[in-house]
């Protein structure tokens, strides 16, 4: 592909060039969040690894509150779905309706680092902040580290909203608005497995 | 790469397969939960269902949200996937593997 850039010096290299532009930005984008997936899967390795070592606290089961779960896992997945709507208005240039959508997975995105922080205000308050034991610290950090990446993915959503505002839907706004697709909803993957190996595996 | 293969690859996906995508996942998320919340399986059958339900609600995401298929960026974006799972295979399974005989020899845990 980069090869194929490098050598086009016809004359319909111009809308050849800016097309492939786009589509590196995005596939160099993808090799990041397949880095990104290695960093979850280290952390995902240790939570398993340190799971017993809770230092006579609290086991998984003590807390996990399944029903909060599986509300905040709602709103990331149909967040998920509003994004992919976004995606739609954009290759049809309807600027409003990105905008639109793009505001309603904002709201979604935010729903979910509420209920997030409200759980983690609720263990730290019982006494189960990550200083209790290994499987705490673990627990803390896998689910923080996603929690962390939704909450830069909230202020990307934001800056795209400012730009859309000011630039409209350009070459340049375009394929941002590709990446921060594929980061939503690569979240949305890792979270998952969050629910799946830690709550309701936990849970049992 | 010629305009027509590039119009192709953006509009991609449609809300039809957007919808498909989020009834699976709703789906796929209502079962373990139920199954889990219910306890009305064993304990083995349950995380069987589990990883069942988590692997196939990945592969939607993956297929119908992200869209990344063999004949997209010539499968690249497929090759560095695979790859990486390879990677996620050995650092997780390599892990497990090496923890649970130190657990085993050192008498703990």
């Amino acid at each position: 592909m980069s090869t194929d850039t490098l050598s086009n010096h016809g004359d319909h290299a111009h809308e050849h060039d800016h097309h492939d532009a786009a589509g590196t930005k995005v596939f160099g984008f993808w090799v990041y969040l397949m880095s990104d997936l290695i960093i979850f899967g280290s952390l995902f390795a240790t939570y398993a690894v340190l799971l017993r070592g809770t230092a006579d606290g609290p086991t998984p089961a003590d807390i996990v509150d399944l029903p909060l779960i599986l509300i905040s896992t709602f709103l990331l997945l149909v967040s998920s779905f509003t994004y992919g709507m976004a995606v739609l208005a954009m290759n049809a240039d309807q600027v409003n309706k990105v905008k639109a959508w793009l505001a309603v997975t904002f709201l979604l995105g935010a729903g979910f680092i509420g209920l997030e922080l409200y759980e983690f205000h609720h263990l730290i308050h019982l006494g189960f902040g990550p200083d209790r034991s290994a499987f705490l610290s673990a627990f803390f950090t896998l689910v923080g580290t996603h929690g962390l990446h939704v909450t830069f993915g909230l202020i990307w959503i934001l800056v795209m909203l400012v730009q859309l505002q000011k630039k409209g839907l350009t070459d340049m706004t375009r394929p941002r608005i590709m990446c921060l697709s594929l980061f939503w909803h690569f979240l949305d993957i890792v979270w998952i497995c969050v629910f799946s190996f830690v709550y309701l595996m936990g849970a049992l | 790469m010629s305009g027509q293969a590039s119009h192709a690859e953006h509009s991609h996906g449609s809300v039809k397969s957007y919808v498909i995508g989020l009834i699976l996942s709703i789906v796929l998320t209502i079962i373990p939960f139920g199954v889990v919340m219910t306890g009305s399986f064993a304990t083995s059958a349950t995380l069987l269902i589990i990883v069942a339900t988590a692997v196939a609600q990945v592969l939607v995401q993956l297929i119908l949200f992200m869209h990344m298929s063999t004949k997209t960026d010539e499968g690249w974006n497929f090759t560095s996937f695979v790859f990486t799972v390879a990677i996620l295979v050995l650092v997780i399974g390599g892990s497990l593997w090496i923890m649970y005989n130190l657990h085993l020899n050192m008498m703990i845990g």
